[in-house]
């Protein structure tokens, strides 16, 4: 096969509670949220006010730098609250549902016959353009730069994450509909990057589309590794990523004229007694979700997302705007394990030597895991060398370019690397961290300060 | 283990802000979570985590040093007692209970000194006990003569943690190796009681065991890269401590004088095999050292002038503290160099350097502790002329592109 790009470093983690293929439907919470938390780095305008009758299309927020990027409601109904925090932060605009979905009108067409001018109001319009994240800085793309190219992801190779071959399973129209659509926003090239075996067949037949295959472990699924591997970018350059899971709204978008933005969610984890797939739209409440289907007994974590690079949600939380999977975890606050760190620890994955399940993993491959969520150990300077670089498959030097974050060294930041990651590039990093360092946390901060530097 | 969690509990308070013995905190968390794990959870990023952690990092390489500190221990007897000319009187048990009581105080006053240096400081900054020193605090012991007064082993401990280790902010920020800046305070300020022929065999008795001993004609404690270093004719004859010839697979094994751990190249080696394998030392920094090391010999041996400069590189490696320096100093994560480039350049130059210092300059028989305190220093510019390469090649990328657009 042409264009196959082997990933060698990297760590697969082999957790518990796989969502088997079954398909439950969540049905809609009557309170639906929408979290702008979910979204980095906009400034929320608020549209709307309590009481307002909205339908599945209205647009609630926008971003005040970017007054054209709109940020629509899922559902109709009536908005019920603007919940705000701590110094007037915006934490939620809350939506009563209605029992029937209404949708705002939009006109089918085909993207084929459209403007790049008349694509992009559309998108932005019905609220698809946060789905389109550009690097640098991991943030919803600017619609006033045009990239130079668009990089799709056609799996995701994180710990317990949806099957793309399952998800997209019969809506090979839709993927079509939004790859013709973006691919006019751009004057380069569009990128799929598929996995090596079991790629969706509706992806596979996708056209317009430049292929990469991708064999390895986790982190080869990371758009951030593929575009490193495919044509990496360089200071200046601005490209945009998207999910192929977050195609399928975009592309219903100009089929059928409406904001559908309903997806299969992988409610997955060591601590769900059945996991599955949940038919729903992002910003249901958990509770809908999950119901009695967690092991209530133990303190729990919710992770919309990954173990590795999701954002931890309450209980009483909503899925999140980007969350095609739903984790629950251990929170471990209640185990006090006796003198662990010198144990052999038979049944906590790790991929230093010093423990045994490196080994146990190559003779039974099926062995499972069900971590809890302490960091097991101390926060330490940063101690041994080259445990990054094994779990980091870019031409990067990873250590250097976060001790450059750390300190805040634009120029060195810039100089190693820096426009190309996103904290979830760095997720593994942290995973391995003999040193419990929050990586992600500094990568993240150190993006946002060059991005404030940049006044990009 | 619920009762001790249990007493844990109860006792936490008193330790906490506000209590008792709340200038203690940090030593009460220090044992706290050596005995519990702590049930911090992530707070952002990464929501589960490796089982690894610096408390098992540190042991591990502990562990790896058990045989060699072991056989340390029954040399230091063996040394003894062959000296007093008793060896066929005693058992295997009398010559390794000597040695071992001769160099358990070395272990205490090093473990002692540095820790409470170390618990003082964490309290005074309000941190965390760091597991750097235990590290440390087995390898001084290890890499001192025997003969050593253990006052001069207190003051150069707590000179080393402070100035070589604390000031520069503790474990993870210090540039040089803190045991080996404990061997070079020793060694520079007190160089009569470090060097010569008298240190390295104890002919005093310990606690009262074994009496002090007298030794037998012909002794002499000169370490045979002592002998070499003043060798004169053809061909360096390396001696025992009573005057025999030494065997090659004596000088392996390690029955020769020497600071305490670092004479069994077989110990090291089973060190190094169990690092390796564990992944917890740099394997790249181990094989550059002995490459260095072995090709500056070979290239001596091709252009001798004296009888040093022809010893073979299976004695040079046997001999001093070559072999242990390669294995558990030169590896030191924190003080070499941090990229995988740089890892065996650094290990190639500690090699090359350690020979050179050890053959050519007659001023220092041994020349493994100054190569690595000196390659420390130039670890970081290794590191910064790799970054700026991969800098470099990160500009070259971006310029060809430019160009092509054009």
């Amino acid at each position: 096969m042409a264009n196959v790009i082997n990933i060698k470093k990297g760590l697969d983690i082999n957790l518990q509670g796989k969502a088997v293929p079954e398909v439950v439907s969540a049905g809609l919470s009557d309170v639906w949220s929408l979290t702008p938390t979910d979204y980095h780095g906009f400034v929320a305008r608020v549209l709307v006010k309590a009481g307002d009758r909205i339908l599945a299309g209205t647009p609630l927020l926008a971003d005040k730098n970017h007054p054209e990027i709109q940020f629509v409601s899922a559902v109709s109904g009536t908005v019920l609250e603007i919940k705000r925090g701590a110094k007037r932060k915006l934490l939620n605009v809350l939506v009563q549902v209605d029992a029937q979905p209404e949708f705002v009108s939009f006109p089918k067409e085909n993207p084929s016959d459209l403007s790049a001018e008349t694509i992009q109001a559309r998108l932005l319009e019905a609220g698809m353009w946060p789905f389109i994240k550009q690097r640098p800085y991991d943030v919803i793309a600017n619609p006033a730069v045009q990239p130079k190219a668009i990089f799709i992801n056609g799996f995701n190779t994180a710990p317990l994450a949806p099957d793309y071959a399952f998800a997209l399973k019969g809506q090979a129209a839709e993927l079509q509909a939004a790859v013709d659509a973006l691919s006019k926003l751009t004057a380069g090239s569009v990128f799929l990057s598929l996995p090596g075996e079991h790629a969706a067949n509706e992806l596979k037949s996708l056209k317009g589309v430049e292929f990469r295959y991708f064999n390895g472990v986790h982190p080869a699924g990371n758009v951030g590794v593929q575009i490193n591997h495919i044509q990496p970018v360089n200071k200046g350059e601005v490209v945009w990523t998207i999910d192929a899971l977050n195609l399928l709204p975009m592309g219903r978008l100009f089929l059928k004229g409406k904001v559908d933005l309903t997806r299969l969610v992988a409610v997955a984890g060591p601590e769900v007694i059945k996991p599955q797939y949940v038919r729903c739209v992002p910003g249901t409440a958990l509770s809908a979700l999950v119901g009695g289907n967690v092991h209530k007994e133990i303190p729990l974590r919710y992770v919309n997302g990954d173990a590795l690079s999701g954002q931890r949600v309450d209980a009483d939380g909503f899925l999140g705007a980007y969350a095609h999977q739903l984790t629950v975890l251990h929170e471990g606050t209640d185990v006090h394990e006796f003198v662990g760190w010198i144990m052999p620890r038979f049944s906590i994955f790790s991929a230093s030597r010093t423990y045994y399940t490196w080994l146990t993993q190559k003779l039974f491959p099926k062995q499972t895991f069900a971590p809890d969520t302490r960091i097991l150990g101390g926060e330490r300077a940063l101690i041994m060398s080259g445990e990054y670089d094994k779990v980091f498959p870019m031409d990067i030097l990873p250590e250097q370019l976060l001790r450059a974050c750390l300190t805040l060294d634009y120029e060195k930041m810039e100089q190693l690397g820096i426009y190309e990651v996103a904290p979830e590039d760095y997720a593994l990093c942290e995973y391995v961290c003999t040193s419990k360092i929050e990586v992600q946390r500094h990568v993240r901060e150190a993006l946002d300060a060059l991005k404030r530097e940049n006044g990009d | 283990m619920k009762a001790l969690r249990n007493l844990m509990d109860k006792i936490k308070p008193t330790f906490l802000e506000g209590g008792k013995l709340s200038a203690f905190h940090s030593v009460f968390d220090g044992f706290e979570t050596f005995l519990f794990v702590p049930n911090h959870t992530s707070k952002s990023g990464t929501h589960i985590h490796d089982s690894i952690d610096t408390k098992r990092t540190m042991f591990w390489v502990i562990l790896a040093l058990v045989p060699a500190l072991l056989f340390g221990m029954f040399n230091t007897g063996y040394q003894h007692y062959l000296a007093a000319g008793l060896l066929d009187t005693v058992n295997f048990l009398q010559i390794f209970g000597w040695g071992a009581l001769a160099v358990l105080p070395y272990l205490i006053v090093s473990y002692v000194v540095g820790l409470g240096i170390e618990f003082t400081v964490a309290q005074i900054k309000h941190e965390e006990i760091q597991e750097g020193f235990l590290v440390s605090g087995i390898l001084i012991p290890m890499i001192v003569p025997i003969g050593t007064p253990l006052w001069m082993v207190a003051v150069a401990t707590a000179f080393a943690v402070i100035f070589a280790k604390e000031v520069f902010g503790g474990t993870g920020y210090n540039i040089f190796n803190v045991a080996l800046i404990t061997r070079a305070f020793l060694f520079f300020a007190y160089p009569s009681k470090m060097s010569g022929d008298s240190v390295w065999v104890t002919l005093n008795d310990t606690f009262g065991f074994g009496s002090a001993v007298s030794p037998v004609d012909g002794f002499s404690g000169a370490t045979p890269l002592g002998q070499a270093a003043i060798a004169t004719g053809e061909q360096v004859q390396l001696t025992s401590i009573v005057g025999e010839p030494l065997s090659l697979w004596n000088m392996f094994l390690g029955l020769i004088p020497g600071s305490i751990g670092e004479t069994s190249t077989l110990a090291i080696l089973l060190g190094a095999i169990f690092l390796v394998v564990t992944g917890v030392a740099s394997w790249k920094i181990m094989v550059s050292v002995f490459a260095g090391g072995i090709g500056t010999v070979l290239l001596m041996n091709a252009f001798a002038v004296n009888a040093y400069m022809a010893v073979p590189f299976w004695e040079q490696i046997c001999l001093g503290g070559f072999a242990f320096g390669a294995v558990f100093m030169a590896t030191d994560p924190v003080t070499s160099s941090r990229t995988e480039t740089g890892k065996w350049i650094y290990g190639i130059l500690v090699g090359v350097l350690a020979m050179v210092l050890r053959v050519l300059n007659p001023a220092y028989p041994e020349g493994m502790m100054l190569a690595i305190l000196f390659m420390n220093i130039f670890a970081k510019l290794i590191d910064y002329y790799v970054v700026n390469a991969n800098i470099s090649k990160r500009a070259k990328r971006a310029l060809v592109k430019q160009n092509a657009q054009k």
